[in-house]
């Protein structure tokens, strides 16, 4: 997919009034339930911090926690593999697949599995994903892209999921208006599958490296149903999602559904270990996934991105975001995480208006669960790619340039301020693409003060200054 | 794949460089033990927490659950229900299905719900939890029903969240599945608002047992 850039897009977006709509509802309702809930637990400051520097703890000992995660998982029966890219992970899950001789796998909503494309990887080997998360099937029912990482298809109203079920999942039937009449035919439509579909794939929330325990957290039942009933499961997992204790659990199970659908807690959470006789899967595969998280962790700004639990509370509080809608960000990670995300997950070269697609408010950083200071590394990500990406001989570069050496010599300076009295030279107003359209050049004066002290000095001199005395 | 092991370990140490600082985590915050101070009265507490998830609660005294239970069914024309192989032999006007050995997920389907015991429960959050031990039976037998009873000691109940996790330690060691089940199945998918039913059990009747 080439990237046409966020000004490109988002211009589209927000021309689209129905988006802008259906995105103001949902972010204002979630803003206000957040902050009611947030407000309910005394210690949210302490859990911040604990949430934070849990993760810079699992960051800085990430290969220690990797591989205590994988013994433990071992240990209980599982298999874990590794992949260095999207490309690997597909390939391992299509190869499950193709042992168990499953066409089709059921999947929970998974972040990871859509940045690496896995749905179109699979289908390519003949293998059919079903996505059971409701946001996530209206998605994939309607070839749309997601636009939240919470709620996929946020920037569709309920009379837009009803018409759109009538046409596919619910043919010839007039559903309700109310959004229950809507999950029920999501529910009666996936049953079947749930029943009898042999292999799931899911994401994790969190892998715990002391017991090799993974975590989903959701709220429909499909994870629980995709993690239970077949008989093998796949979880492609980020490498950044592990955390070192079971313990540290009790900071991320507040934080996370209180930040994310603003609920003391969410439905349900699903933990398990391997494979257990009787009870779930009979087989269990992890997959850790780098996929470009190595080069975010090489960047010692940049690297805290990895520390995001997706709960996306800086999605819904964002200026930004709210108005121009989750697909300008043209990634599975859009908002204010997505800006600082997908340019260092790709290479800032694939993505490099992302990190101007924020007015720096400070909103998102504010809201961040565990702390992640967006607005720094927004401004850290701008230098970067002004430094590695923009050509030296682009027109903005050259105007710097001839600035810079302007700027650096008396004699070049005054020379400059007296030709642009004249309208040209490099301090005259000559337009710059994309620079002086948006900000004011300074008028130069009539008279510097250099010149009206040079005159002064050639005429009589007093012996104090006009100033002096006061 | 071992080679794509080495090389993500391989590029995970020069990406941190030599002598990463490791962070302490501080801990300011409320936790195992100390919630309970806090919350007071825990069971009345759970009671409020879970009915707000528009589930139903009932505190019942040991002696009468098994006829609240069969009236609770009754309101909700339920009958056949499913118990893990430690439930109760019988219950007066149900007919009771025992997991053992293990029903299909289409055995299941075909029944109207469950009757199940929970590893413990936590106030603040109104959250259920089971351990996939005696009382909680396995994972399926309280997903692919519509409708859950769920029996919850109330001296099982602890306050809030840290004092859960560490209760779990030891199943979670031993490598028990672990659920949280904090009312009925529900999603905010629609324009982020919670609707309840979907997947999971569309109804959630809780019955909070106290002693004599």
């Amino acid at each position: 997919m080439s990237a046409r850039g966020f000004p490109a897009v988002a211009h589209e977006t927000l021309a689209d009034s129905q988006l802008r709509r259906n995105l103001g509802k949902a972010t204002q309702t979630i803003r206000a339930k957040r902050l009611a809930t947030v407000a309910e637990l005394d210690d949210w400051e302490g859990l911040r911090e604990a949430g934070a520097a849990i993760k810079a703890r699992a960051m800085a000992t990430l290969p220690e926690q990797l591989e205590r995660l994988e013994a433990a998982v071992t240990r209980a029966g599982g298999t874990v593999h590794w992949a260095r890219d999207g490309a690997e992970a597909t390939a391992l899950v299509a190869e499950v697949a193709r042992a168990h001789g499953a066409r089709e796998v059921i999947k929970v909503k998974s972040l990871a599995t859509d940045e690496i494309g896995l749905n179109e990887g699979l289908a390519e080997r003949g293998v059919t994903a079903i996505e059971t998360d409701l946001a996530e099937l209206i998605v994939q029912l309607d070839g749309d892209k997601q636009s939240h990482i919470l709620v996929p298809a946020i920037h569709k109203n309920r009379a837009e999921i009803r018409a759109l079920f009538e046409r596919t999942i619910a043919q010839g039937q007039e559903l309700g208006w109310e959004a229950s009449a809507i999950a029920e035919a999501a529910r009666k439509h996936l049953r079947a599958k749930f029943l009898s579909v042999p292999m799931a794939v899911s994401g994790a929330n969190f892998g715990i490296a002391e017991t090799g325990t993974i975590c989903v957290v959701e709220s429909e039942g499909n994870g629980r149903m995709c993690t239970t009933l077949p008989e093998v499961l796949v979880t492609v997992m980020g490498i950044e999602k592990v955390l070192a204790e079971w313990r540290d659990l009790e900071v991320f199970l507040q934080l996370l559904p209180r930040s994310s659908t603003a609920e003391r807690m969410n439905p349900y959470t699903s933990l398990w270990t391997g494979v257990r006789p009787d009870d779930g899967p009979r087989e269990f595969h992890l997959i850790l996934l780098d996929n470009g998280r190595t080069d975010v962790l090489a960047d010692e700004v940049g690297r805290q991105a990895l520390h995001c639990i997706r709960c996306s509370a800086c999605l819904n509080v964002c200026p930004v975001y709210s108005r121009a809608g989750g697909q300008a960000y043209e990634s599975v990670y859009p908002g204010p995480i997505g800006a600082i995300l997908t340019p260092q997950l790709r290479g800032l070269g694939e993505a490099p208006t992302l990190p101007w697609a924020s007015s720096l408010c400070g909103a998102c950083y504010e809201a961040c669960p565990v702390k992640i200071d967006i607005p720094s590394v927004l401004v850290h990500l701008r230098a970067r790619v002004v430094r590695e990406e923009k050509s030296r001989l682009a027109p903005e570069a050259l105007a710097m340039g001839a600035a810079a050496k302007v700027f650096a010599s008396r004699g070049r300076y005054e020379r400059a301020q007296r030709l642009s009295r004249l309208g040209r030279g490099p301090l005259g107003r000559v337009p710059l693409p994309g620079w002086s359209a948006m900000r004011e050049s300074p008028e130069v004066p009539e008279t510097t003060f250099r010149e009206w002290w040079r005159a002064r000095d050639g005429a009589a001199r007093p012996a104090a200054g006009p100033e002096a005395g006061r | 794949m071992s080679a794509a092991r080495e090389a993500v370990l391989g590029r995970i140490r020069s990406a941190l460089g030599p002598g990463a600082v490791v962070p302490d985590v501080p801990r300011a915050y409320r936790g195992a033990g100390a919630a309970a101070a806090a919350a007071g009265d825990v069971v009345a507490l759970f009671c409020e927490r879970v009915a707000d998830y528009r589930a139903t609660v009932r505190r019942v005294a040991a002696a009468d659950l098994a006829s609240a239970v069969a009236s609770a069914c009754a309101e909700r024309g339920v009958r056949r229900l499913v118990i893990p192989p430690g439930g109760p032999a019988a219950i007066e006007g149900l007919d009771l299905v025992v997991d053992d050995p293990p029903l299909s997920p289409q055995d299941l389907d075909a029944t109207d719900g469950v009757l199940s015991g929970c590893a413990l429960a936590i106030a603040e959050t109104g959250t259920i939890v089971l351990d996939g031990g005696e009382r909680s039976g396995r994972r399926a037998i309280t997903l692919v029903p519509d409708y859950h009873a769920c029996v919850v000691e109330a001296a099982s109940i602890v306050a809030g969240v840290p004092d859960a996790v560490a209760a779990l330690a030891e199943a979670a060691a031993a490598g028990r599945p672990i659920t949280l089940v904090s009312g009925p199945s529900a999603t905010s998918d629609i324009e982020l608002d919670r609707v309840e039913g979907v997947h999971g059990p569309r109804t959630l009747d809780v019955f909070v047992v106290e002693p004599q």
